[in-house]
């Protein structure tokens, strides 16, 4: 009999990174509430704190609940390894926290989610790293922005607000001719409906409260690497750390380490790691990841078809339809559906106070979860002119690519034509 | 993750070998092999620098139960352990000789580990030299070439999977205790 399988994506998402236990056999993966880890004695306790053994000493660095959860997504993304964080946000500043020293540089798409443009506008910029933004689908504006001090490219897949879809393997490309590293944002996407290692991406981040998790119940991120990168002229993972004894953490783990620079230091010093239970939960979500997102995304397209040809909608921005700017890019990396976030912008008729409107249509639908949330098995809606953004004039909005019209959905996976009869129910107050 | 009758992925990851010479160099079974049958082991260009990654994997490799057998003519011990100049001078059956030199020096060890009977030869991560691997193949030992001992025992021992890495492991059946 072959040993040997390369296992289907669906099968993994069940069983990767989980093996039923030698002394009870569990069969789901059980739940290790636990903060501290016994020693066997002193000389292994050594060992551990000096990284020359494997094992957990400490829930803050390590967790057997959320190693499953790390393992199985590593293992459905084709990366090298994982390390879970407490959101997504911190999946994020614990990427930049362990590959930046001050003075550094970041050259990041300007087509990212709010918080993450506030994150790096500001945080960022307290750890002295310098930022510079670039439209995501202008290659040469990417090649002009990249100095010698730049250490990173940051970009979301699916980008926010209009959904447009990064040529990733240009710019992975790019990435590696300058040797560093193109990080991904695949939050949309999840690794379903792309893997951007696949292309060239070195590092992917996640928050997997979004589609992963899919049930809009417990906050978690991720750090992905595909362990192909060169960081040997890479200083901060390269170098001898004065916070690990002067360890060499490329030498010393070669592909693993980066990632194990993550974890037993920037884990380690920030505390931004995942919950057990939060693993726990989260592991129940990507266990139908699958199932939900060909459902998610077929919802989807139908629906932007809908809102396209209804009479009371001035735009629809999703990348699976051919009226998307990036339509053929979508089709490249993301052949199963272009995700389940899509934005709308309701016509404007003259003289009337289009936010006002939005507000109205919000209040009216009754299946559409009014909340600042995407990637549940609900769907949702959120106004950002009426909420996130209201303290911003017309003008101000625009300026951040959200028109006072713009009212964005994340679809779930109730039956389409409820969905459909909500939505046209509500344009009919209008 | 524990070890066991497990099914793996071919571990295709993180190598600069194609993958012919993986299917021959890199092999689950081979590298299985090696791992459970292994008692003593050589350990060639060992450093007696604490933070090197040669020292990495010998603590490791001593407390997952192997005896090492250093061999470096530059020291006297090393963990404890007795140098040894060359793999010749040592006077006990040596299972697997581990090389952590350079590409280029690996072929005179390699004939040495033959000459010493050794039942396997690895050449450690990064380290790649065909004609080495295959003179050791050609002689029947058990041959493993740009893998690392340490990751590789971690993956069926189930430490690289509690580091958050991807073992390429997947099974779902229950490892047997010892009663
Ligand atoms: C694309 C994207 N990235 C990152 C985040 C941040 O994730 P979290 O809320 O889990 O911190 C979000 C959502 O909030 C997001 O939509």
């Amino acid at each position: 009999m072959k040993t040997e399988r390369d296992f289907g994506f669906e099968t993994k998402m069940v069983h990767a990174g989980h093996i039923p236990d030698t002394q009870h056999g569990a069969r789901a993966v059980p739940i290790y509430q636990t903060s501290s880890y016994v020693f066997y004695d002193a000389d292994h306790a050594a060992e551990l704190f000096d990284l020359k053994q494997y094992g957990h000493i400490y829930s803050r660095i390590s967790n057997p609940t959320v190693a499953v959860f790390e393992e199985r997504m590593a293992a459905l993304e084709g990366a090298t390894g994982a390390v879970a964080t407490s959101s997504g946000m911190a999946a994020q500043l614990a990427v930049f926290m362990t590959l930046f020293e001050p003075g550094d540089e970041l050259v990041a798409s300007s087509h990212l989610y709010g918080g993450s443009i506030t994150q790096i506008t500001h945080t960022l910029k307290k750890l002295g790293v310098a930022i510079t933004y670039v439209d995501p689908t202008d290659i040469e504006a990417w090649q002009r922005a990249i100095t010698p001090k730049t250490r990173a490219l940051y970009a979301e897949l699916i980008g926010n607000p209009r959904g447009s879809i990064l040529d990733i393997e240009t710019v992975a490309a790019l990435a590696a001719h300058h040797h560093i590293p193109l990080i991904i944002d695949n939050t949309i996407a999840t690794p379903y409906l792309c893997r951007p290692m696949d292309f060239g991406a070195t590092i992917t981040v996640y928050s997997a409260t979004k589609f992963i998790g899919g049930h809009g119940n417990s906050l978690g991120g991720l750090v992905l690497e595909s362990g192909k990168f060169d960081y040997s002229g890479f200083p901060a993972i390269a170098d001898p750390s004065p916070k690990y004894h002067n360890l060499r953490f490329y030498d010393t783990f070669g592909h693993y380490g980066f990632l194990m620079k993550v974890r037993v230091e920037t884990l380690r010093d920030t505390g931004c790691s995942l919950s057990p239970m939060n693993a726990f939960l989260l592991l129940q979500g990507v266990e139908t990841l699958s199932l939900r997102l060909d459902r998610h995304v077929d919802n989807a397209l139908k629906i932007a078809r809908f809102l396209e040809a209804h009479p009371k909608v001035a735009w629809v921005a999703y990348a699976g339809l051919p009226s998307h700017p990036q339509h053929e890019l979508a089709k490249k990396y993301l052949p199963k559906g272009a995700g389940a976030v899509l934005s709308f912008g309701l016509k404007e008729k003259p003289g009337e106070d289009v936010r006002q409107t939005g507000k109205q249509f919000i209040e009216q639908l009754k299946l559409f979860s009014h909340l600042a949330n995407i990637g549940d098995v609900r769907s949702l809606v959120i106004h950002p002119g009426s909420t996130t953004h209201q303290q911003l004039t017309d003008e101000e909005l625009r300026d951040c690519g959200v028109g006072p019209e713009l009212i964005r959905l994340s679809i779930g996976i109730e039956n389409l034509e409820d969905l459909l009869w909500d939505l046209d129910q509500a344009f009919q107050t209008l | 993750m524990g070890s066991g009758s497990s099914f793996s992925n071919s571990i295709t990851l993180n190598s600069s070998l194609n993958p012919q010479q993986q299917a021959i160099y890199q092999n689950p079974e081979i590298i299985q092999k090696i791992i459970y049958h292994s008692r003593t082991i050589a350990m060639v260009g060992l450093s007696t620098e604490r933070q090197k990654a040669s020292y990495f994997v010998a603590t490791y490799l001593r407390s997952a139960g192997y005896r090492i057998i250093p061999v470096n003519p530059r020291a006297e011990t090393i963990l404890g352990e007795k140098c040894y100049p060359n793999l010749a001078s040592i006077p006990d059956p040596i299972d697997l000789v581990d090389i952590f030199r350079p590409a280029k020096d690996c072929l005179p060890i390699v004939q040495e580990a033959i000459a010493s009977k050794a039942k396997a030869v690895w050449l450690q991560l990064k380290i790649v030299n065909d004609e080495a691997a295959e003179l050791a193949r050609q002689a029947g030992l058990l041959t493993v070439m740009d893998l690392c001992v340490k990751m590789e025992h971690g993956r069926y021992s189930g430490g690289l999977h509690e580091a958050g890495m991807n073992t390429g492991i997947l099974s779902a059946k229950r490892v047997h205790r010892f009663i």
